[in-house]
């Protein structure tokens, strides 16, 4: 095998490859979409046949990122205020971003297994097959007990919702509350397409990539007033993280914003995350165009 | 080839296979060092409202954030550790081949496990513990023997930490699978050791309790140590008790387990 790139411009992609017969973008996306739910049905599948396995590692799911929040809750056994916040609005922060990055993962998690795949060989399976690669990595051993992460960042919100009853709700407030979990979404995908491009790069260094992943979604359950300006900086304008939680959040928790930015940065998250996702899609296209197997 | 020989070159077999994977090291260092980025914030701000927290001032508190991340992967605290390879070959049934070595199966796999954690120290521990030292104020000790003691803490700390993951791993000649139970004990080790915060600043009864079992030989007592909290004989004392502990009930419990092994022929 001399040179992969994809498989529509292969020549060894056969005529009857369903993605030569559909030049459009539109339909482009729809056998994707299609292709995706059809591996993750069948990983769904092979899940249910191991039903107590299946409970165990969900709940498992769930207590690991629930350690997470025994640790606020253990500070705030010593404290009342952490950079000048709340035990509830603390937990609206991390609901946010536990719930944001846990759909994320449950829906493309597994595509830091791509390293493995590019070391291996087994990612060349993959590109002669008539589906989009996107598709096919991020349904790649789709893993139903990350609903235990997503469990566990709602039940933190649910509380952070009832805690939180001096705030004045208005419909622009409510509106905005799934918004916020469908941008942050979004936002936490592109992170994972980007670090699943860097790993055709990096292969062995996957790790890198939990870093942004992990590491962002921990920094977000703590307030933009704890870290440095630095930090915010970044997280602001180079890997754009705050518009998960930290700015829509600070506009319903009516906390001034950080490094003073105006108020209708709030709104801006779904146009972020599409950037984001965008940019993501580019730098996963440049990725998948530089990747050549291994050969043998 | 003498017995003190053959493990020594087990160790360093154990050394030398993790240090082959460089980018991944690389990876791991930079991984570990946003973390301690993220924790050393936190705690700063914690620090702020209760200066005297746990007994910690800043700079101790600074210090025991970049400790943890030098500790998470050579004490395989957060999983990563020989139990895994183990565990796959208890499942497996190669663990017979183990077993009719002319070495010991506990000793074997201390020594490849020390010289895992000894590489993990030095590759992945170093890198963020100088960065944090660099960049945060951190409180270090200047005479060189309370490093030495620390050291030697740090070694006491990786015999509990393989005592602990060499009974979860041998859990699974009963078991089989041992997924549920690594996870179990990851659970335990994480909120146990103190790497979600220190246990001298666990409230109450809580903190009594989880300062007595043996993970908190792992981060707490090195960390007290080197921040000059603990006086190195007690220390020794407690870790070196856990030790001998684990390890001899490692022995019972490989004891019982090899008569269950059955080879299957075929």
């Amino acid at each position: 095998m001399a040179e992969i790139t994809e498989p529509a411009s292969s020549a060894s992609a056969s005529a009857a490859s369903s993605e030569a017969a559909a030049p459009a973008s539109g339909s482009r996306l729809a056998e994707g979409l299609r292709a995706y739910r059809l591996i993750a049905g069948m990983w769904l599948r092979s899940t249910m046949a191991y039903r107590a396995s299946f409970i165990m590692t969900t709940f498992g799911n769930f207590a690991v990122t629930a350690l997470d929040f025994v640790a606020i809750l253990l500070m705030f056994s010593r404290v009342d205020a952490l950079g000048g916040y709340t035990l509830p609005e603390i937990a609206f922060l991390y609901g946010l971003s536990s719930t944001s990055f846990g759909l994320a993962d449950l829906a493309i998690g597994s595509m830091d297994r791509l390293g493995r795949r590019v070391r291996d060989g087994t990612l060349d399976t993959l590109l002669v097959r008539p589906a989009p690669v996107l598709a096919q990595v991020a349904a790649d051993r789709f893993a139903l007990r990350r609903l235990g992460r997503v469990t566990q960042g709602m039940l933190v919100l649910g509380y952070a919702l009832l805690a939180l009853d001096h705030l004045h709700w208005t419909a622009l407030k409510v509106l905005l509350m799934p918004v916020m979990l469908l941008s942050g979404c979004g936002i936490f995908c592109a992170v994972f397409v980007a670090g699943a491009a860097f790993q055709f790069v990096a292969q062995d260094a996957s790790e890198v990539q939990n870093a942004f992943t992990y590491g962002g979604a921990t920094l977000l359950q703590y307030p933009p007033t704890v870290f440095g300006r630095e930090l915010v900086r970044g997280v602001t304008f180079v890997l754009p993280l705050a518009f998960v939680n930290w700015l829509p959040a600070s506009y319903v928790l009516g906390r001034p914003f950080p490094l003073g930015l105006p108020g209708w940065t709030a709104f801006a998250s779904p146009l972020v995350a599409v950037g984001c996702c965008a940019l993501a899609g580019l730098a996963w296209r440049v990725g998948l165009r530089s990747y050549r197997s291994t050969g043998s | 080839m003498g017995a003190g020989r053959l493990y020594a070159a087990v160790a360093a077999g154990g050394f030398r296979r993790y240090a082959t994977y460089r980018a991944a090291t690389a990876a791991g260092v930079f991984t570990n060092t946003v973390f301690g980025l993220i924790l050393v914030y936190t705690y700063l701000a914690l620090w702020d409202v209760r200066p005297h927290l746990g007994g910690y001032d800043r700079g101790q508190a600074v210090t025991y954030v970049w400790l943890g991340q030098a500790f998470l992967s050579t004490l395989a605290i957060g999983g990563g550790g020989v139990e895994d390879e183990l565990l796959e070959r208890i499942r497996t049934g190669d663990i017979a081949i183990d077993l009719y070595r002319p070495a010991d199966l506990q000793l074997w796999w201390l020594a490849a496990d020390l010289g895992r954690a000894l590489f993990q120290l030095l590759g992945r521990g170093v890198v963020p513990f100088v960065f944090g030292a660099l960049f945060f104020p951190v409180a270090l000790p200047t005479d060189a023997l309370t490093w030495t003691a620390f050291l030697g803490a740090v070694l006491l700390a990786m015999l509990v930490s393989f005592g602990i993951r060499f009974l979860v791993a041998l859990s699974a000649f009963w078991l089989m699978d041992g997924t549920g139970v690594v996870q179990m004990a990851w659970l335990g080790g994480i909120f146990c050791s103190g790497m979600l915060l220190p246990l001298n600043v666990f409230p109450g009864a809580l903190g009594e309790v989880v300062r007595a079992l043996p993970w908190s030989s792992l981060l707490q007592a090195p960390a007290d140590v080197l921040l000059g909290r603990a006086a190195p004989p007690g220390t020794y004392a407690f870790q070196g008790a856990w030790a001998v502990a684990l390890l001899a009930a490692g022995r019972l419990v490989q004891t019982a387990a090899t008569r269950r092994v059955v080879v299957q022929g075929g």
